[in-house]
């Protein structure tokens, strides 16, 4: 499972990257960009982990959020944006990395405004991590932190990846009741420590929702929720539900903290971490 | 008459029958029945007991309660056109809930959610009805729904848009179109109260909206206390809308439809529809509620976009039927 179980996908993903960055406006790669403003959570922390000092100008607003993101600390040495292509323009960068899921309508004015736009793909898999720790290496041309970041990765990984006898049922149950399936970067961390996806099993792929009628039939070892946010949502309620309730008494269940989850960076491997331990006091493995 | 309470009665229980036996789980009829009843503790019986049964007694209820204060309200306006989901009560009652979730009253006691609902549908009723006017016309009526259901509707949305709750937002498609989907028998025992409480007083006014047909004149000659009835009617109508809202979203058009097409049935007298409007409005939503999960299972569809499909073209219907009449 080293690969991501659709070649076919990442190689697309690699090919569009690739011409995408060959036509872009003005990307000179030749020499390092000296003042680059992010607009993505994800491509922030990768940004954070791989710039020179005083490379990077600016990171979102929701890279000092610590529910969000995993560099909350980090992220509050830099100059913060919201996303909008006025403030950002202000700025003057030489570089803005943004991620698929920006606005679209901004990233056309910034590139119609002659400022050079990178954009990342989510990571959907492992695999993919490591693409875009090269990609960001890069795109800042810091080729060389970016290969030791991922010596660093790989080394931990593989030692996370230790063939286990036993694989607990596991089902991730988010807000709205959306679950995750192997295609996709939650299913692989769970996946790699240990677990067998019941989402799956029910037929149930990334980004669909689970019924709850589904989810309480699953019957798994282990449920692995969202943390719920300040201030009360329909869609975080379900979580409450007498029936989850129910179905949660007399079973394990993980809180999951979204921010070691919800980007492809190597703060995923905490994720991984955290979820083996959890394994091993399932199956009553020796730590 | 007894053929047609029959009638829509068996099509409660078949409606009600099938809303149990449909679900994603995809187990079979008898086992899930068996589960339903027995009760052996297991998974099933918790799909069964928490998730499918609070959903078709909650489409029970709120299209019995839709159908029955649409039916009294057009009876007590003598407009085809009065609907609590047009006239902005449901849009009302979604933004008393939803002040009641978002500044955390609802959970500091467990009727303060109903409560809020049914005081925003209170205020929705009595300003449009005071607006209209016993005898206004369509257009008055249909003016002052439109600017509460609008006024409601901005309120809600600025009140999810300020939540610090990243998914509240997305929810104003719920508090708008309202959905059945995973309720469970806490909501049902919160808005049942009221519910009846409500279809109480609907219910005994029949005798005063068949005296209103002659007339207003003709009904207090007759002995009808209109005041009374008039305020019978608001409260009722507030507490069986609210409490519905409350827990399921405002579903449009039910009130509607059910009226109009069931008015031939019963030779257009408003007591008779009361109760054959009730049970028709059952038919309504539990109908919606199976063909939503029938028609796109994984994606909580919601109800107020299958009324409003059914809805809408006999609302133009009746504008049709309007022009033909004044020529």
């Amino acid at each position: 499972m080293s690969v991501s179980q659709h070649p076919f996908e990442v190689m697309l993903c690699r090919l569009l990257l690739s011409l995408g960055l060959a036509i872009g406006p003005g990307v000179a790669f030749s020499e390092a960009p000296g003042r680059v403003v992010s607009m993505n959570l994800c491509t922030d922390q990768l940004a954070m982990m791989l710039a020179a000092p005083g490379q990077l100008h600016s990171v979102t607003y929701l890279a000092i959020d610590p529910r969000a993101s995993a560099m909350a600390e980090e992220a509050e040495a830099y100059q913060i944006n919201r996303g909008l292509a006025e403030e950002i323009y202000l700025m003057q960068p030489d570089l803005v990395i943004a991620g698929a899921f920006s606005t679209q309508a901004t990233v056309a004015m910034l590139k119609r405004l002659g400022i050079p736009v990178v954009v990342f793909d989510p990571a959907q898999s492992l695999e993919d991590v490591r693409d875009r720790v090269m990609q960001m290496g890069d795109v800042l041309d810091r080729q060389a932190a970016a290969r030791a970041l991922l010596d660093e990765f790989d080394a931990r990984l593989n030692a996370l990846r230790a063939e286990v006898a036993e694989r607990p049922r596991a089902v991730l149950y988010y807000a709205n009741g959306y679950t995750s399936g192997d295609q996709s970067l939650a299913g692989q961390i769970l996946a790699v420590a240990g677990f067998s996806n019941v989402a799956v099993e029910a037929g149930f792929n990334a980004g669909d929702t689970l019924p709850m009628e589904v989810l309480v039939m699953t019957d798994p070892d282990l449920a692995i929720t969202s943390r719920p946010y300040p201030g009360a949502s329909r869609a975080e309620a379900i979580l409450d539900h007498p029936a989850v309730t129910a179905f949660r008494a007399g079973r394990r269940s993980a809180g999951m903290t979204d921010r070691d989850w919800v980007c492809g960076t190597p703060y995923v491997l905490r994720a991984i971490e955290a979820l083996s331990t959890v394994r091993d006091d399932l199956t009553g493995a020796p730590q | 008459m007894t053929r047609l309470a029959g009638g829509l009665s068996l099509g409660v229980v078949l409606l009600a029958v099938a809303s149990l036996l449909v679900g994603p789980a995809g187990i079979g009829p008898g086992e899930s029945l068996s589960a339903l009843i027995r009760g052996d503790g297991g998974p099933l019986t918790l799909v069964m007991r928490e998730i499918r049964m609070p959903r078709a007694l909650l489409a029970i209820m709120i299209g019995a309660s839709l159908g029955l204060a649409g039916a009294a309200m057009q009876g007590y306006l003598r407009n085809p056109l009065a609907e609590p989901g047009l006239i902005g009560v449901s849009g009302s009652a979604a933004l008393g809930a939803v002040l009641a979730i978002h500044t955390g009253l609802a959970a500091s006691f467990a009727l303060a959610l109903p409560l809020a609902a049914l005081t925003g549908a209170l205020g929705a009723v009595a300003l449009v009805m005071a607006l209209a006017g016993p005898r206004g016309t369509s257009l008055t009526l249909i003016l002052a729904g439109i600017a509460v259901s609008a006024l409601a509707a901005a309120f809600t949305s600025l009140v999810l848009n300020l939540s610090p709750n990243p998914f509240a937002a997305n929810e104003i498609v719920f508090w708008m179109m309202g959905s059945l989907a995973d309720r469970s028998m806490l909501h049902v025992w919160l808005a049942l109260p009221f519910m009846l409480l409500g279809a109480f007083l609907l219910a005994r006014l029949g005798r005063g909206l068949d005296a209103l047909t002659l007339g207003e004149d003709a009904a207090q000659a007759m002995g009808i206390d209109l005041p009374r009835l008039r305020l019978m009617l608001i409260v009722g109508t507030a507490c069986v809308v609210g409490s519905g809202t409350a827990v399921a979203g405002a579903i449009g058009f039910v009130g509607l439809v059910v009226p109009h097409i069931l008015r031939p049935f019963v030779g257009a007298q408003p007591s008779r529809l009361l109760w054959a409007s009730a049970l028709g409005g059952a038919i309504m939503v539990l109908a919606a509620d199976v063909a939503v999960r029938e028609i796109l299972p994984a994606r909580d569809l919601k109800l107020g976009v299958l009324t409003a499909l059914v809805g809408a073209p006999l609302f133009l219907h009746l504008i049709l039927k309007l022009r033909q009449e004044r020529i």
